[in-house]
C-alpha cells in the first residue's frame, strides 16, 4: 500500500506534463454530453478516431442514463407512490449506468490510454463538468 | 533562532518512528470525508448522509405547524368523525400526513444538485481560455459565454466563487454559497435550495400539503357543522372545541398560499420552467421580436411533467461521504499541525525539503525496482516544486481583489421572492475566494460545524493540506536557504514510514 501511494505520488507529482479538459456540449440542452472535438494537445499521443470513439461512447452511456422512457417513468411513478422512500433502498437506473461508465473508463484507461501515457478521469469525480485527460511525460526517450 | 535550535535538535524527529507514530496513526486512522471540508454553507448530519442549508430557516416551524395541526386533528376531530361518518377519514388523513412529512424531509435533507467547485487545474484551464487584461487585482467585467442550445442563444455566466462557467439553468445560491443545477429557488420553509435533484420532492410536498390542509379544513368544518346541528349552535360548538378552531385558523391561512404555490409550480412543471427563469423573464416571448422561447421545453405538457417529475434521478455530484484522497506527503509532514507549538512557521519549509528528499529517494528506489526507467529526471519533483509556486502566487492577490466581484457574482444567483423573505442578507462571499476550492479563511462559521478550523485556513501553511498533492510541496519559501543549511541531516530522520 505504501508503494502504491508512493507510485501514485510519483505519477502525480513527477510526471504530469499537462491536463486537457473536455468540456460539456450543451447544444442539445442540459443532458450530459461532452464535446467530441479532438484537443490539439493529444495529437501526438493518440489517434483522433480512437479518442472520438471513446467520447462518443461516453456520451451514449450518459444518454442512456438520462433517457426518458418507459422504464424511467415507471421508476419515477413507483418512487412517487412510495413517497420516494424506495430511493433509500434501491439503486436508481442512473446509478447503475454510472457504474457501467466507471467500468468503461477503467477499461479504456487500461487498454488504450495508459499505454500511451494518458489517463482519463471519470467525469463524475469532476461534477460531470469535464472529462479530464492527464498527459504524463513521455518516458520513451529515457528507455 | 530558537526555532533553529529546536529544529536542529528536534527530539521527536531524532527518535524512532514509534514516538511519532501516535501522531501519524492519528491522522492516518481517521481519514476525513469530503463533507468535512465542503466549502459551501451547508450543514451535514449522520456522517454526511443528511445535508441542510446552514440557515435552516423556518424548517422547524414548518414541521411544527404540520405536526401540531395534524396531531390536533387526529386527537380531537377524528374520534367524532369516525363515529359519525367513516373510519376512512383518519386513514386518508394518516396517508396524507405521511406523504407530507416524508416529502418535506426529503426536500430538506437532499442535495438539491450542488455543483462541486472546480479544482485548481480546471479553474486555471478556464482562465486561460478567457482573455483577461490587466493585473490580477483588477476586477474583470462579468464573464459570459454564449452557446447554442436547441438553436437558441443562451448566455452562460462565470461564477467567481465556484470558478467555472455555470451550466445552463444553474444558479449560484447566495444563502448556501453553492452553484445549484436547475436552480429553482431557496426555500426557507424547507431550509434548503430547491434544485434539480429535490424539485420533485418539493412539488410532491406542496401538492400533498395542499390536499392535506384542504382535507383537514374540510373535516373540521364538517365536524363543527355536525356538532352545531346536533347541539346548541355554532358558537357553542366552537367554544367546546378549541382545538378545531386552532386547526381552522391555521388551515385557512395556509390554504391560500399553499394552493397558490401548488398552482404556480404546476404551471412551471407543465412548461418546463424554473421559478428563477420565470421571475427573471428569461424566456418571455414579450422580450423583443425574436423567438426567445424556452429551449428546454419538450413542447408537450405531458412530456414536460414526466421529464421533471418522473425523470431519472440524477446522482449527487458532491460525494459527501467519499474520503478525501490520502495525503500523498509523508504523514510526518502532515503531522506538523499536531506538533508541539515550538515548531513554528519554519517547519513548513523544513517539511518541504524533507518531502523533496523523500520523493527523490522514492524515485531512486523505484528505479532500482524497475518501476521507472533510470532516465527519470530527479529534478522532476524539484521542477514541480519550482513550477507550482507561480500558479499559487496569484491566489493571495486575487483574493484581495475579488471580494467586490464575488459579491456581484453571487448576486447573480437570484434572490427568489417567491418563497424567501430573508434572502436579502447576502453575506460577502469574497471570503470564499481566498483559495481555489478551499474553505475560506476570513469568514467564521462557514463550514460544517464539526470541522474545526481546518489547517487550510492558516495562511502560514497554505500548501500542506491541499488536495492537490503538487501544492503541498510549494509552500512559500520564506527562509528556504536558512532551513536548507539546517537540514543537512534531515533525510536521516526517521520520518519516512513508507519504508
Amino acid at each position: 500500500m505504501a508503494e502504491t501511494h508512493s507510485l501514485q505520488d510519483m505519477r502525480q507529482q513527477a510526471a504530469i506534463a499537462a491536463k486537457v479538459f473536455i468540456q460539456r456540449d450543451y447544444t442539445n440542452g442540459t443532458v450530459c454530453q461532452f464535446q467530441t472535438k479532438f484537443p490539439s494537445e493529444l495529437e501526438t499521443r493518440i489517434d483522433k478516431q480512437q479518442f472520438e470513439e471513446t467520447v462518443r461512447t461516453l456520451n451514449n452511456l450518459y444518454a442512456e442514463a438520462e433517457k426518458l422512457g418507459g422504464s424511467s417513468y415507471l421508476e419515477g411513478c413507483l418512487a412517487c407512490l412510495t413517497a420516494y422512500t424506495i430511493f433509500l433502498c434501491m439503486e436508481t437506473h442512473y446509478e447503475k449506468v454510472l457504474k457501467k461508465i466507471a467500468k468503461f473508463i477503467q477499461e479504456q484507461n487500461d487498454k488504450i490510454y495508459a499505454p500511451r501515457g494518458l489517463l482519463l478521469t471519470d467525469p463524475i469525480e469532476r461534477g460531470l463538468r469535464v472529462v479530464e485527460v492527464t498527459i504524463f511525460e513521455d518516458r520513451s526517450l529515457g528507455r | 533562532m530558537k526555532n533553529c535550535e529546536y529544529q536542529q535538535i528536534d527530539p521527536r524527529g531524532l527518535s524512532t518512528p514509534s514516538s511519532t507514530q501516535p501522531y501519524t496513526e492519528n491522522n492516518v486512522q481517521r481519514p476525513r470525508r469530503k463533507w468535512e471540508v465542503f466549502p459551501g454553507k451547508n450543514r451535514f448530519y449522520c456522517d454526511g448522509r443528511i445535508i441542510l442549508a446552514r440557515q435552516s430557516g423556518i424548517l422547524p416551524l414548518t414541521l411544527g405547524l404540520i405536526i401540531v395541526t395534524s396531531g390536533l386533528f387526529f386527537a380531537f376531530d377524528c374520534p367524532f368523525l369516525v363515529t359519525h361518518l367513516t373510519v376512512c377519514i383518519p386513514v386518508i388523513g394518516g396517508v396524507l400526513f405521511v406523504f407530507v412529512v416524508t416529502s418535506l424531509l426529503q426536500t430538506s435533507f437532499t442535495d438539491p444538485g450542488i455543483l462541486p467547485r472546480t479544482l485548481p487545474d480546471e479553474a486555471a484551464d478556464i482562465e486561460k481560455q478567457i482573455d483577461t487584461s490587466g493585473s490580477s487585482t483588477y476586477h474583470p467585467p462579468p464573464r459570459t459565454k454564449e452557446i447554442l442550445i436547441n438553436q437558441q442563444v443562451v448566455k452562460l455566466k462565470y461564477c467567481f466563487t465556484c470558478k467555472m462557467f455555470r451550466p445552463p439553468r444553474t444558479s449560484h445560491c447566495s444563502m448556501c454559497d453553492n452553484c445549484v443545477e436547475r436552480f429553482d429557488h431557496h426555500c426557507p420553509w424547507v431550509g434548503n435550495c430547491v434544485g434539480k435533484r429535490n424539485y420533485r420532492f418539493f412539488y410532491s410536498f406542496i401538492v400533498s400539503l395542499s390536499f392535506h390542509t384542504t382535507f383537514i379544513f374540510g373535516c373540521v368544518v364538517t365536524h363543527l357543522t355536525l356538532r352545531s346541528q346536533g347541539g346548541n349552535g355554532l358558537v357553542l360548538a366552537l367554544q367546546e372545541n378549541p382545538a378545531s378552531v386552532v386547526e381552522l385558523v391555521i388551515c385557512f391561512f395556509s390554504i391560500w398560499s399553499i394552493l397558490g404555490l401548488s398552482g404556480f409550480h404546476t404551471y412551471l412543471v407543465a412548461f418546463n420552467l424554473t421559478t428563477n427563469e420565470d421571475i427573471k423573464g428569461s424566456w418571455s416571448s414579450k422580450r423583443g421580436a425574436e423567438d426567445s422561447g424556452n429551449p428546454y421545453t419538450y413542447d408537450n405538457i405531458f412530456t414536460n411533467c414526466c421529464a421533471t417529475l418522473c425523470g431519472p434521478m440524477p446522482p449527487s455530484l458532491i460525494d459527501r461521504r467519499g474520503f478525501l484522497p490520502p495525503e500523498n506527503i509523508p504523514p510526518a509532514v502532515a503531522v506538523d499541525m499536531g506538533r508541539p507549538p515550538f515548531l513554528a512557521k519554519n517547519d513548513t519549509n523544513m517539511c518541504t525539503q524533507r518531502t523533496k528528499d523523500l520523493l527523490e529517494r522514492v524515485i531512486r528506489s523505484s528505479e532500482l525496482q524497475g518501476l521507472w526507467p533510470p532516465g527519470t529526471p530527479k529534478t522532476a519533483p524539484g521542477q514541480e516544486l519550482r513550477a507550482r509556486p507561480e500558479s499559487r502566487s496569484p491566489a493571495p492577490s486575487s483574493s484581495a481583489g475579488l471580494p467586490p466581484s464575488s459579491c456581484s457574482g453571487s448576486a447573480d444567483g437570484p434572490l427568489p421572492t417567491g418563497c424567501s423573505g430573508s434572502a436579502n442578507g447576502c453575506p460577502p462571499t469574497g471570503c470564499s475566494d481566498s483559495a481555489n476550492g478551499h474553505p475560506p479563511t476570513g469568514c467564521s462559521g462557514r463550514q460544517a460545524p464539526s470541522m474545526e478550523c481546518p489547517p487550510v485556513n492558516s495562511s502560514k501553511r497554505p500548501s500542506m493540506h491541499s488536495n492537490n498533492p503538487a501544492f503541498r510541496l510549494a509552500s512559500p519559501s520564506l527562509s528556504f536557504t536558512h532551513n536548507t543549511v539546517i537540514l543537512g541531516d534531515a533525510p536521516d530522520m526517521g520520518f519516512i514510514p513508507l519504508h
